[in-house]
């Protein structure tokens, strides 16, 4: 993190040590208190104040250390049951341009460039698509075709069969709780679209 | 669902407030109490509606990394690698895909370098190939599920 008052040990101080801002990353990964004045108990845990602790949080929205702070749902228990992994091969000089459209669309919930790995992958850009069943990802699909122009672009569409395993992205791992499979061997093709 | 917990769901998904009482700002534009909202909170969490509420670190920013790998697996042996691969803690998830290369699962570790070693311990272990494909350029995050 951020290198300012690291050896600064003073609540007082306007910004948190670097050990308080480690043990802070810690404590709120597994989520925010839930308290009608949860960085009050933040502070407490790390030792800092209140105040401290909102603007440390703010300058890690601000500086894109997180990416997001909110919510974070289960997709399938909110019916979001179909994913598909949507694939182009799209010339390597072209991939900006046709990035940007598919951000633009609106279309997806995810949009990255990645290496193709030939000869068995010549994929290089990688959507996803987020639905509450196939067809609707299908629709979906046909609608990013039609508002990016991506008609003659060679596609494929990855549906999930099963997952196995999820779990946000966590900040370190040794602090993470063993994650249970969700996968049950009795019930092999779960269908998750 | 009650209309008030969609609401919250499709409201704090973007954001909560960073001051002395959040719970009670983020209550005044859903129009409920604070009290109201910090048990609904409560049991969304419980019946695990919600699996977590609170940051999603860019692990990059943090000095960790993460990446997209897949596998081509024969079917019969699927579930045996899956478990060998999903025993390894870096592995966030994992899922079977309808494609020649089946098997796709997203690696995060705490540094860049333990990217390589990782796969190269998931490939001694099963006896397969690993593709590897880390992002090369982000043009679009927006995991946002209205309901």
């Amino acid at each position: 993190m951020t290198n300012k008052n690291n050896i600064s040990t003073f609540s007082d101080q306007p910004t948190l040590s670097e050990r308080q801002q480690q043990a802070l990353k810690c404590a709120i990964q597994e989520g925010l208190p839930i308290d009608a004045r949860p960085y009050l108990v933040l502070a407490n845990i790390i030792g800092g104040n209140e105040q401290q602790v909102i603007n440390c949080i703010e300058e890690w929205i601000n500086n894109g250390l997180i990416k997001r702070f909110g919510l974070v749902i289960k997709h399938h228990k909110l019916g979001y049951n179909a994913n598909a992994m949507v694939v182009w091969n799209v010339p390597d000089q072209q991939v900006d341009e046709i990035g940007e459209r598919i951000k633009q669309s609106g279309l997806v919930t995810l949009c990255y460039r990645r290496p193709r790995r030939l000869p068995e992958w010549n994929y290089n850009l990688f959507c996803m698509i987020h639905g509450k069943d196939r067809n609707q990802v299908l629709d979906q699909l046909n609608q990013l075709k039609d508002a990016c122009q991506l008609s003659d672009i060679k596609h494929d569409i990855l549906f999930s069969y099963k997952q196995f395993k999820q779990c946000g992205g966590r900040f370190h791992k040794q602090h993470s709780e063993p994650h249970a499979t969700q996968w049950d061997p009795n019930k092999k093709a779960i269908n998750h679209g | 669902m009650d209309e008030i917990n969609r609401k919250i769901i499709n409201q704090l998904q973007r954001g909560f407030p960073i001051c002395e009482r959040p719970y009670e700002e983020a209550a005044k534009t859903l129009d409920i109490t604070e009290s109201d909202l910090i048990s609904r909170i409560e049991s969304l969490l419980e019946d695990k509606t919600l699996t977590r509420f609170g940051p999603m670190y860019q692990i990059e920013k943090a000095g960790g990394a993460f990446t997209l790998a897949a596998m081509t697996i024969p079917e019969s042996e699927f579930d045996k690698v899956a478990e060998q691969v999903n025993a390894f803690p870096e592995i966030a998830h994992n899922y079977e895909r309808a494609h020649k290369l089946n098997m796709w699962f997203v690696l995060g570790t705490e540094n860049p370098n333990e990217i390589a070693s990782t796969i190269k311990r998931i490939e001694d272990k099963t006896g397969y190939k690993v593709y590897n494909m880390p992002k090369l350029e982000e043009f679009y995050v927006g995991l946002y599920f209205p309901v």
